[in-house]
């Protein structure tokens, strides 16, 4: 039976896949000290040259902060984290205002295309325009030209604070408020960098816009903001990447992402979150806590959330859609794969509030190893929102009988016009399936492989095609061990 | 930095309660109970009421309970013929064996309070069988449920009796045993546990009724525990149909041995606020579980169903349906566990919950979980909250069916999965019956046995000629 | 030899199913295997293919020249060795394009050939779908999933035909099909035949056997091959009927 036991090993194997983007990146940092104090927050808003109202902003969060504990209904267990012993500002140096593409540091460069996301070749191949945010600074933005012909803003937040203080004000923090939870109070008082987007009234965005993110530097936290307006009728596909380098140690990273579409616009917003999942034996890892949620303000709005979460040691997030305009729409779809040690409580919250909101969540969890993953989800209809319409599936998949795979909806119906329907399953992959691929002379870790992007092909089919093909080597590389 | 919590009065009178009375509390006890009580009452101290902090208890509020003066019944009520009537069952052809337990305490003549049939069944008062057969006490009592929250700790501390029943090995009981619980005084808060053990291939149907007999406010908080030995056999129905000041905790723990069996249907006809929880415990292999639930809640009524299944070993199968309908301003909680532990394969684990929601003011909120730490299983839940479907409205209306009796119904059929599973078939009809009349609206607390207020001299009419449709 | 079996020895936890059995196919020939429910047909199907918890506890399975008894199944599949299920399985979400791009791009990275064409590979498709009269919307969809039972056969065939096996076990893939779809089927098998290959045809009832001619017919019982002929034991049986092999057997 020795090939038979020899393919018991493979289901090992491929549920212990190996770590692509771990370099380390020799680029200078400009760092703020250690610890987080009022002077922390000072710092890193002199830093940046803010005005006094975002000080402000800035202020009031960190002491709303420290009144505050660390959230722990999640299904996830970590050490505490200690706060004070992370650095909050990190910069790629020299930070100077970048004209070209030549000027950018040739190592930066060089980064980008190991990690797959050449700026020029981007700029010149897919028409699609790159932010990307090294250690919570935004380095570059390309293809301005392109949307400045649409008046499209699409800059670094930190850009945006200067030249567009008005918008920025109007709308930061009304979706996501400093005192919603803990990790979002820590960002709105520390936050470094992130992207800025403005679509403005009857623009659909011709190109994909997309910002890569990475932690390269040791003992940093990384806390960007990103803040993405649809103005009437606007349109943009928005697309988000993440990668961190192999540390021993764990590393906090805790993002804020609001969103707000305006009557009829539209945003679809897509994230391949490969952070690095800490090592087979459960050392180091990026601690993953996300606030995202996007308001659909206008009338026949829609918002709509894609996530494949590969990565992190620890993945806290809930990308989330508050449907206040009448027929908006939110949807969510989310594939989260969990191997070796690494932990995921994600999922997301639809607040029906509007008349005739629709929303969708389809979530397909796969655990393997010794992981646990949980899909946590919030449907709520509330009295007013008459004809809602909310459909959720949320199916696991187990790989292995050391993981966990948990599914936890909470769903609150307040309206006696509403339909809600909620379904699960929770499985393992069919021995008949496995059985009829290796009989058609497909091996198993291919049949893995093959029958995990199957499953979960309705999300994958979510993404733009650039980063459905990226996420189906992910899903590979996270279960089999190899380049898919 | 913890808050220091507020102690409500009535906490307060609880804690008091067993300082002053625990001679009296403890009269009957075997040394291992005195012990728990009082280990209990310190975790009640520690821990006062559950509040809606707690994730088990966020959707489900009792302040209004914690704030009222409740009195704190302990006296048994000597037995009076007259007063025995309350319990009468009479409905056509369906004999029970009826046990009651009067405001907290087993009513009965003092020569009946424990027997023993020719079986060898044992049946009675709990605080009766303490004392004659402490060796099912020893083993069982307390050991079942789990001390979870302040309410488990308060029944432990203070409860001293209910229904004890004892099924040996190998005997099948053929009659339906009725365990009808009453409160006939105002503003009584009972703490009452019942205890029953089904030896090895035993059997037993159990109906297990919660009644109002008057409108005064009251409080039962009850814990059952439920021991079944390999091969068991159990089929509990509960009734509730009590009062809408009356809030009933009824908490229901039951042990599963290898290839034992399980159903229970639990029916939730009318009250206050009624919260069911059920730990279904599977810990030997090849146990076999079906839970299903009705509830028709209207006016400002509350139900909140805790369905927690804990799958511990492998080969075990459960399903759970829990269905109800939601009128005026009642809210429904269901709260569905599913854990599967490690290694705990081949487990079979389904969950359903669906709502219909009449009226705007009406709510849901239905959370079924599933926890699962073993790759081999068959695990699914799903969760609905929807409204009569309008097309078959529509449909039965342009072929001539009333509004009202089209909806009538819609909803009865709704219902009816959960109604059919019911195997006496005399119960069934009644309960069919009282199902209709409660949708209907023509139901309301009986002021005798819940059964009893099935008259069946008037049946209900709901004959829909199914040739017009 | 293609395929040879020794005293083949088959136990489905604890249960032994096929007790003793031995057989052997050459290049070219088409070998029926007919008897009763329940005498270890497809169990035979599945040990040769290596199905997990199908246990041999005696004997040999001989593939070309090679004990195969631990070979995985896929390895055995690569190598030749085609199974038309019984009960095809759905598998959602893969399309059955990708699913057989996978399949044939194993083989050849087995056999040390590089991937096929994209090109090459519809034209492939193409030309085999017409063979088996499969519609071209099927593999469009996933791996069997909301095929009928006709179609899902048809598939296999497909699958087969594609995959171009040395040895193809057809189990039962008469059962469900009406006789248009039995013509079609047959037809396939017919146009893959040849003298670098040879068919298993399982079966239960005679009716395959006038359209995929065998040159050897074998009645199974009680997990044994009990008796042996040419297609003339097929119309014995299909006169007879089982329970004359039954009673000779029991006794």
């Amino acid at each position: 039976m020795s090939d038979k036991k020899k393919d018991k090993g493979v289901l090992e194997e491929v549920t212990t896949g190996e770590y692509k983007y771990g370099f380390v990146m020799d680029i200078e940092s400009d760092q703020a000290v250690r610890g987080l104090t009022e002077e922390t927050v000072r710092f890193i808003s002199k830093k940046k040259n803010e005005p006094e109202w975002l000080l402000e902003f800035r202020l009031k969060a960190f002491r709303h902060w420290l009144t505050l504990e660390e959230p722990d209904w999640a299904l996830l267990h970590h050490p505490p984290i200690n706060y004070q012993d992370i650095i909050y500002y990190s910069a790629p140096k020299p930070k100077k205002e970048l004209e070209s593409l030549d000027e950018v540091d040739p190592e930066l460069l060089d980064t980008f295309n190991k990690l797959g996301i050449s700026l020029e070749e981007q700029k010149r191949l897919s028409g699609v325009a790159v932010d990307a945010v090294i250690d919570s600074v935004s380095v570059k933005t390309t293809f301005q030209d392109t949307l400045a012909k649409h008046d499209i803003i699409f800059c670094s937040i930190t850009d945006a604070v200067q030249n567009y203080p008005d918008l920025v004000k109007k709308y930061l923090g009304t979706v996501v408020p400093y005192t919603d939870n803990y990790f979002a109070a820590l960002n709105s008082a520390v936050f470094s960098d992130g992207s800025f987007c403005y679509i403005p009234k009857g623009v659909r965005c011709p190109i994909e816009l997309s910002t890569y993110f990475r932690i390269n530097a040791a003992n940093t936290g990384q806390f960007e903001r990103t803040l993405l307006i649809a103005d009437e009728g606007g349109y943009v596909s928005y697309l988000e990447g993440c990668t961190a380098p192999m540390r021993d140690e764990n590393q906090l990273h805790a993002a804020i992402v609001e969103i707000v579409t305006h009557d009829d616009a539209e945003i679809k917003y897509s994230t391949v979150q490969n952070w690095y999942p800490g090592s087979k034996e459960g050392k180091g890892g990026i601690y993953n806590f996300v606030t995202k949620r996007g308001l659909c303000k206008g009338r026949n709005s829609k918002i709509s959330w894609t996530q494949v979460e590969t990565g992190s040691a620890i993945t806290w997030k809930y990308p989330s859609c508050i449907l206040m305009g009448d027929n908006s729409v939110g949807e969510f779809y989310s594939v989260a794969v969990t191997n070796n040690y690494q932990q995921a409580d994600t999922g997301t919250k639809m607040i029906h509030i509007g008349k005739n909101t629709k929303s969708t969540i389809i979530s397909k969890g796969i655990s393997a190893g010794k992981s646990n993953n949980s899909y946590r989800g919030l449907v709520r209809v509330t009295q007013k929102a008459d004809n809602a319409r909310n459909y959720s599936q949320c199916d696991s998949l187990l790989l292995g009988d050391q993981c966990g795979a948990h599914t936890f909806p909470y769903i609150k119906t307040g309206n006696d016009t509403a339909i809600v329907e909620h379904e699960a399953t929770t499985s393992k992959i069919s021995d008949d399936q496995l059985f009829y691929c290796q009989q058609r002379g497909i091996d198993m870790e291919k049949a893995i492989g093959l029958i995990v992007n199957g499953y979960a092909k309705q999300v994958l089919n979510k993404l733009p095609m650039e980063f459905a093909v990226e996420a189906q080597k992910l899903l590979a590389i996270t279960l089999e061990g190899s380049v898919g | 930095m913890e808050k220091v919590k507020k102690r409500y009065p009535l906490e307060e009178k609880f804690i008091r309660h067993f300082t002053g009375h625990s001679d009296e509390i403890s009269r009957h006890d075997l040394p291992k109970v005195s012990r728990m009580r009082r280990e209990a009452m310190k975790d009640f101290q520690r821990s006062g009421f559950p509040h809606n902090k707690m994730e088990r208890w966020r959707n489900t509020d009792l302040e209004g309970i914690y704030e009222t003066d409740l009195e704190i019944f302990d006296r048994e009520i000597p037995y009076e013929k007259q007063l025995s009537e309350i319990f009468l069952c009479e409905v056509h052809g369906f004999e029970t064996r009826v046990l009651s337990v009067l405001n907290g305490s087993f009513y009965s003549p003092e020569t009946e309070k424990l027997t023993v049939d020719e079986n060898g069944v044992i049946v009675g008062s709990l605080a009766r069988a303490m004392q004659e057969y402490p060796e099912f006490i020893e083993r069982h009592y307390g050991e079942i449920m789990e001390q979870r929250d302040g309410f488990k700790s308060l029944n432990m501390a203070l409860a001293t009796d209910g229904v004890f029943i004892y099924v040996p090995d190998n005997v099948v009981v053929d009659e339906t045993f009725q365990i009808i619980n009453i409160l006939n005084k105002p503003s009584l808060v009972i703490n009452v546990r019942n205890l029953v053990i089904l030896g090895k291939n035993a059997k037993l149907r159990l109906l297990h009724c919660d009644d109002s007999v008057n409108h005064h406010a009251g409080f039962i908080n009850k814990v059952n525990e439920v021991f079944l030995d390999e091969n068991a056999e159990l089929e509990l129905y509960k009734l509730q149909n009590l009062n809408d000041e009356t809030a009933l905790l009824n908490q229901t723990s039951i042990h599963q041995s290898a290839n034992s069996r399980l159903k229970i249907d639990a029916i939730s006809l009318n009250g206050g606020m009624i919260r069911n929880e059920i730990f279904d415990l599977m810990n030997g292999s090849g146990a076999w579980s079906d839970i299903r639930g009705l509830y028709l809640m209207d006016q400002e009524q509350h139900v909140d169903n805790q369905v927690n299944i804990y799958h511990n070993v492998p080969h075990c199968d459960s399903n759970q349906l829990f269905k109800g309908i939601l009128d005026n301003e009642a809210t429904a909680v269901f709260n569905g566990y599913i854990y599967v532990k490690r290694d705990a394969q081949q487990t079979n684990a389904f969950q359903r919950n669906a709502n219909i929601l009449l009226a705007k003011t009406a709510r849901v909120d239905t959370m079924p979980h599933l926890e699962i730490y073993a790759d081999d299983v068959q695990c699914s839940h799903g969760a609905s909250v929807g409204q009569l479907d309008n097309e078959a409205l529509f449909y039965m209306m342009q072929r001539g069916i009333p509004f009202a009796d089209a909806r009538m119904l819609l909803m009865y059929a709704f219902a009816d999965a959960v109604i059919d599973e019911i195997s006496i078939e005399s119960l069934r009809i009644n309960i069919e019956d009282m199902v209709k009349r409660r949708l209907r609206g023509d139901l309301s607390i009986c002021d005798r046995c819940v059964l009893h207020c099935s008259n069946p001299d008037q049946p209900v009419i709901f004959d829909i000629d199914m040739s017009k449709i | 030899m293609l395929l040879n079996i020794k005293n083949l020895h088959v136990s489905i936890n604890g249960k032994e199913i096929i007790k003793g059995l031995n057989f052997s196919v050459n290049k070219g020939e088409v070998h029926a295997i007919m008897g009763p429910n329940g005498t270890g047909k497809s169990t035979l199907a599945a040990a040769i293919t290596g199905r997990e918890g199908y246990e041999i506890t005696k004997g040999d399975i001989i593939y070309k020249g090679q004990v195969i008894n631990d070979w995985s199944p896929d390895k055995r599949a690569n190598e030749g060795v085609f199974l038309s299920f019984q009960y095809p399985i759905e598998i959602p979400g893969v399309s059955m394009t990708n699913f057989m791009r996978t399949a044939l791009n194993a083989k050849r990275e087995y056999l040390g050939k590089t991937p096929i064409s994209a090109k090459d590979f519809l034209r492939k498709m193409e030309e085999k779908k017409k063979m088996v009269q499969i519609q071209s919307k099927l593999t469009n969809r996933s791996v069997n999933e909301g095929f009928s039972g006709g179609e899902k056969k048809k598939n296999e065939i497909f699958q087969m035909a594609m995959l171009e096996p040395e040895l193809a076990i057809l189990d039962e893939t008469d059962s469900g099909l009406d006789i248009d779809a039995l013509r079609v089927v047959a037809g396939g098998v017919n146009q893959l035949k040849s003298d670098k290959n040879a068919f298993i045809v399982i079966t239960h009832y005679q009716r395959l056997l006038d359209y995929i001619v065998p040159d050897f017919v074998h009645v199974m019982y009680d997990g044994r091959i009990v008796k042996s002929g040419d297609k003339k034991l097929a119309l014995e049986l299909e006169d007879k009927g089982y329970e004359w092999i039954k009673d000779q057997f029991d006794n």
